[in-house]
């Protein structure tokens, strides 16, 4: 990748991390802990990956993603926002009454959102369905997932995890945002996941480890990914949670609390200098 | 048609007969054989997925097929469908107004030696709770037939609720049904009965037997639960004053239920429900646990004097 595509990749998932920031910090809930985490990933499927467009996000040969940790929406909805899908200006709307941005995604009010998702793993049941139907079809897309670490104590996971082993579904591409963190601290202490791609490999994936906040290594491991035949694809991606909020990584408090006003303004000040930075 | 034909071979036929439209899709979770998925399968075994013993997994794969334009007919017994994947079929398929059938089998006590935890007495309350599912109980073959149909041709989340128990034909091919509406098979002017599923022919035995003793009977078919015929139970209620309900479920939350709900908001008038009161099932032969269930003719002949003296 050049070092040009890096920093407007860069400069992208700044920009989306102001969204993550000014969506939870006007709703005062919601996730932002995870959301920043994953948005690397997210920045670089919306802006250099998928085949998608704005103008017709149902399109049948799109590419699909599914957020299976549907309490990142606030991410899901600044990547959609700062792509296009609608006007940027109503991510201060999130979890509103009004406002149709739902605290978990909601596929029938909010353009863009391929699956509505807010209890864990169905999400990524339904990209395996989503994926099976590519195969009846035989159709070229892919469909991609975004998981929590968290979320891999959910017996369905593993389910949806033989299904698309059993169906060879190699135009699934998931991505778990390896934070180490859920709600009530580390996942090591919570309910233990690890070794977590010794177990995707021996449900019969192909996976792959990665820096979730390298935009080389996200592109390498999806380029990859695709050239797999005959397996579903995991990403384990190594991540921070809170990323790019000095005062928000690594802490589990930032999981599902919204920042306050000066919090906010913190957050987002340092997201403008870094914004400034990348730009001399 | 032979005399007696379960709703399970009766949904495998109408799905198998239906199978050309392309859009279908039928997941089954290591049950095809017994609901009878199995039939369409063998026709089109490219459409068909057997997704193992994960009912909540294939209520999830079944609602991302649907996002892809698919006419989705996920199987299972009613326990596993409507009760261990109660939340995805309330998340992953009714939330997003997906357009999955639910083809579940096994509903009911007439299940018989399995017992009492294959025996799903609770799905009708649980399925519609659910914000914009419809519920469909057939009674017969030639119902099951128009609710498979009507499934396809109906956009959203469907639940079909079908028996393991071979049960006589209680229409015939010039039953004309209609989606959301109760069918009048009797008419009559001082009690109504308002049965669904294997309790129809009850119904209509208890028709019978009130007839001989100059009773005259009302019966109606409420194949579709939900949304239900507000209309046929109002004019049930006005023209014959009161209402006898049948079902092979527990009356909390089932067809009686729904009927009081539209009676008593509507047209007050009494309501006697014959339904499974409060309890498990067990083992038994379907026919022996239905009479100690009081699921008989003789139970709804008792229930509909005892509207009839409240009036």
């Amino acid at each position: 990748m050049e070092q040009k595509e890096i920093l407007a990749l860069k400069k992208t998932a700044a920009n989306i991390r102001k969204g993550v920031i000014i969506a939870t910090g006007a709703a005062g809930s919601g996730h932002p802990g995870g959301s920043l985490s994953i948005t690397d990933i997210m920045a670089y499927l919306y802006f250099k990956e998928m085949r998608i467009n704005k103008e017709d996000p149902r399109h049948p040969d799109r590419d699909r993603f599914v957020m299976s940790k549907g309490h990142c929406a606030p991410v899901l909805y600044a990547t959609l926002a700062e792509k296009g899908f609608f006007p940027k200006e109503d991510l201060a709307t999130l979890r509103k009454t009004e406002s149709y941005l739902e605290g978990h995604p909601n596929m029938n009010s909010v353009p863009g959102v391929d699956m509505s998702t807010g209890s864990l793993a169905q999400g990524m049941s339904a990209a395996v369905g989503m994926a099976l139907a590519g195969k009846v079809d035989k159709k070229d897309y892919y469909v991609f997932v975004g998981m929590g670490d968290g979320e891999l104590e959910e017996g369905q996971v593993w389910e949806a995890s033989m299904a698309a082993a059993h169906y060879k579904l190699d135009n699934l591409i998931c991505f778990v945002d390896y934070n180490g963190l859920q709600i009530d601290g580390k996942i090591t202490e919570v309910m233990n996941p690890e070794p977590i791609a010794e177990k995707f490999e021996a449900f019969g994936w192909y996976v792959q480890s990665i820096d979730a906040h390298d935009f080389e290594q996200i592109e390498k491991a999806v380029k990859n990914a695709k050239k797999q035949k005959g397996k579903p694809n995991m990403i384990v991606a190594h991540s921070t949670k809170g990323k790019g909020v000095s005062f928000m990584e690594n802490q589990a408090g930032w999981h599902g609390k919204a920042p306050k006003q000066e919090e906010r303004d913190r957050a987002l000040a340092e997201l403008d200098e870094y914004i400034a930075s990348l730009e001399v | 048609m032979s005399d007696k034909i379960a709703t399970r071979v009766a949904y495998g036929e109408a799905l198998t007969a239906m199978g050309e439209d392309e859009r279908i899709i039928v997941l089954d979770s290591d049950l095809s054989k017994s609901t009878m998925t199995d039939m369409f399968r063998k026709k089109y075994p490219e459409r068909h997925f057997n997704m193992g013993i994960a009912e909540g997994n294939m209520m999830s794969v079944a609602a991302g097929l649907a996002t892809c334009g698919k006419v989705v007919f996920a199987s299972s017994f009613a326990i596993f469908a409507a009760g261990r994947a109660f939340e995805q079929v309330r998340n992953s398929i009714g939330y997003p107004n997906l357009n999955v059938k639910i083809g579940a089998t096994h509903a009911g006590i007439s299940v018989g030696e399995d017992g009492a935890s294959h025996q799903a007495i609770e799905d009708i309350a649980l399925m519609r709770s659910i914000p914009g599912m419809t519920v469909i109980s057939p009674s017969d073959a030639y119902c099951t037939a128009f609710a498979v149909k009507a499934a396809i041709e109906h956009f959203g989340p469907v639940y079909l609720r079908l028996g393991r128990l071979a049960v006589p034909l209680v229409h015939d091919e010039n039953t004309r049904f209609e989606f959301g509406k109760g069918t009048l098979i009797k008419d009559g002017s001082d009690v109504t009965i308002i049965a669904n599923g294997l309790m129809v022919q009850y119904a209509l035995e208890a028709a019978k037997l009130l007839e001989e003793d100059g009773v005259n009977v009302r019966v109606i078919d409420m194949h579709t639960i939900k949304p239900i015929d507000r209309e046929i139970i109002i004019k049930a209620a006005k023209e014959t004053g009161c209402i006898v309900t049948a079902e092979e479920h527990t009356i909390i939350g089932g067809l009686g239920s729904a009927v009081a709900e539209v009676v008593c908001s509507e047209y007050p008038v009494p309501v006697k429900m014959v339904g499974i009161e409060d309890k498990f099932g067990k083992s038994g032969k379907p026919n022996e646990l239905l009479e100690l269930y009081g699921l008989t003719a003789e139970n709804i002949v008792k229930k509909a004097y005892e509207a009839m003296q409240m009036l």
